[in-house]
């Protein structure tokens, strides 16, 4: 089998043009759903069944069944009903990238609610006490204690799950969206060259992959300053 | 109010408690005078731990009634805050917050609680640290500091929020042998400077030197109080005498 390098040479800028949808959908699903899934663990950890019992089901839905399938149900399914059309969302919801972002977005806040939940169940018993026992009441807890420990806790985890996510993004091409899977695609479809185009498009993403595993790194060494011995 | 005495600053009164089914304090009466230093002894597992973290309400006693300063423990969450106000504790293992820094430690709660300014809060952070003689690591993390100094910082945290009482719950058992004194050194100066406190530690000598009153618990109940004279040279009971062969025996 022979490359074709000019094919590749040519495509690779054509699949950058997909770039800034492929960052969109990521940067906006990722914070839209790191805010989610702070209200989630809230709720999970409130100590009440009315709110923690359905956040319970809610990530069993969600982390238990395939993304591609909750965004067809979002994409194809919600303009089925009658009050979707009629409320405020159907500007949102009538475009793929509206659909394709709540569906990132209501994907990923499930895992990512799980994640910061094992950092703070991680936090050391003693190190709320010794809170407590300063006369600290429970939020200060929460706030200076537990969730600064937690954080730090939860980072390996939560940068593994945005690569997950970016990597999703790619499902967005299924429903119409021009990112830069959907161009590959559109391109494979015009050539009929898959192996040189898929290939650049993987080496594009794991470029993507290396820059988000260096940023988190970076943020990670920063924040566990205190653990390091001195030197 | 209650039977207390003013110049009790604790007081115990039929104090029990339960972890499920195991009763872990069993009728417990103690009264701690204003000043007066407590050491609490007795083997593994005798709930001295439970007793003291009963005090500032780490642990919820089932029935009895403890009064700390003239605040009665109960679910009131108003009386539990006026009760830790007056209440410092040292934990066996430090539980300094990992991600702060000295000073930092000293400072959340001053702040916090007692609404004290950045800066009156940094010079209580510094003064204690020089009392436990230790200003110098003020910008170091708690990782960065030996067992013996991470403890001292402890101290230092609990009485930046100048407490009535000091509770300390085996102080010294996490330390290597070398940091030991420094650590008595500490809490002997605080006794000499007439600090209420109860010392739950195997450190006989300390007892002997510092404390007004030695308590010897078993399975949860106080077995034998005294003064340490007495205590260590004429113990009253049989279970007393054996624990004391074990722990002098070396
Ligand atoms: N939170 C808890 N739940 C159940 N049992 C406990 C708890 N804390 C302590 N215990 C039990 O109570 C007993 C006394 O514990 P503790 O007060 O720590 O003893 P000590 O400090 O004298 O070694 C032990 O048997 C321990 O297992
Ligand atoms: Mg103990």
């Amino acid at each position: 089998m022979s490359f074709d390098m000019a094919l590749i040479l040519d495509s690779i800028p054509k699949m950058l043009m997909g770039i800034g949808l492929t960052l969109q959908l990521l940067f906006l699903s990722a914070a839209l759903g790191l805010a989610l899934a702070i209200i989630l663990l809230l709720m999970r950890i409130s100590g009440r069944w009315y709110l923690a019992a359905p956040t319970m089901a809610y990530i069993y839905i969600f982390r238990g069944t395939p993304i591609l399938v909750q965004i067809f149900i979002i994409y194809y399914g919600l303009p089925q009903l009658e009050f979707v059309r009629d409320s405020i969302f159907w500007p949102i919801l009538r475009e793929p990238f509206g659909c394709a972002i709540l569906a990132l977005t209501l994907n990923t806040a499930a895992y990512v609610s799980e994640i910061l939940r094992g950092g703070v169940l991680g936090v050391d018993r003693g190190l709320k006490e010794a809170g407590a026992a300063l006369g600290l009441r429970a939020p200060h807890r929460f706030i200076y204690i537990t969730t600064p420990i937690a954080i730090r806790l939860a980072l390996p985890a939560y940068s593994n799950d945005v690569i997950s996510l970016m990597k999703s993004t790619a499902l967005a091409s299924t429903i119409t969206l021009l990112d830069m899977t959907g161009i590959a695609r559109t391109i494979v479809a015009e050539t009929y060259a898959p192996y040189e185009i898929f290939i650049s498009l993987m080496a594009i993403y794991l470029i993507l992959t290396w820059m988000i595993q260096r940023s988190f790194g970076w943020v990670e060494k920063r924040m566990s300053r205190h653990v390091r011995e001195e030197v | 109010m209650d039977s207390s005495n003013p110049v009790d600053i604790i007081h115990l009164e039929n104090v029990n408690k339960f972890f499920g089914t195991f009763q872990a304090l069993k009728n417990i009466n103690l009264t701690v005078r204003k000043g007066e230093r407590v050491v609490v002894c007795g083997p593994s597992g005798s709930c001295k731990s439970t007793l003291i973290r009963c005090i500032n309400r780490l642990e919820e006693h089932n029935s009895g009634t403890i009064t700390v300063n003239g605040h009665e423990l109960t679910d009131d969450v108003k009386n539990i805050d006026a009760v830790r106000r007056e209440v410092g504790m040292v934990f066996q293992d430090f539980n300094l917050f990992p991600h702060m820094t000295v000073v930092k430690n000293l400072m959340l709660a001053p702040k916090l609680v007692r609404k004290a300014s950045r800066s009156e809060a940094y010079e209580t952070a510094m003064r204690y640290l020089e009392r436990v003689k230790i200003p110098e690591q003020a910008d170091k993390y708690p990782s960065q500091l030996s067992g013996g100094q991470q403890q001292r910082v402890a101290i230092a945290r609990a009485l930046c929020m100048n407490p009535m009482v000091m509770l300390f719950d085996e102080p010294t058992s996490a330390l290597d042998p070398e940091m030991i004194a420094e650590v008595l050194d500490v809490m002997t100066d605080l006794a000499r400077e007439g600090m209420t406190m109860i010392c739950v530690t195997h450190e006989m000598g300390f007892a002997r030197s510092v404390a007004d009153n030695v308590v010897f618990m078993d399975e949860g109940e106080i077995v034998e109080m005294n003064p340490p004279r007495e205590f260590f040279d004429n113990p009253k009971s049989e279970r007393t005498r054996l624990f004391l062969s074990q722990v002098l025996s070396y």
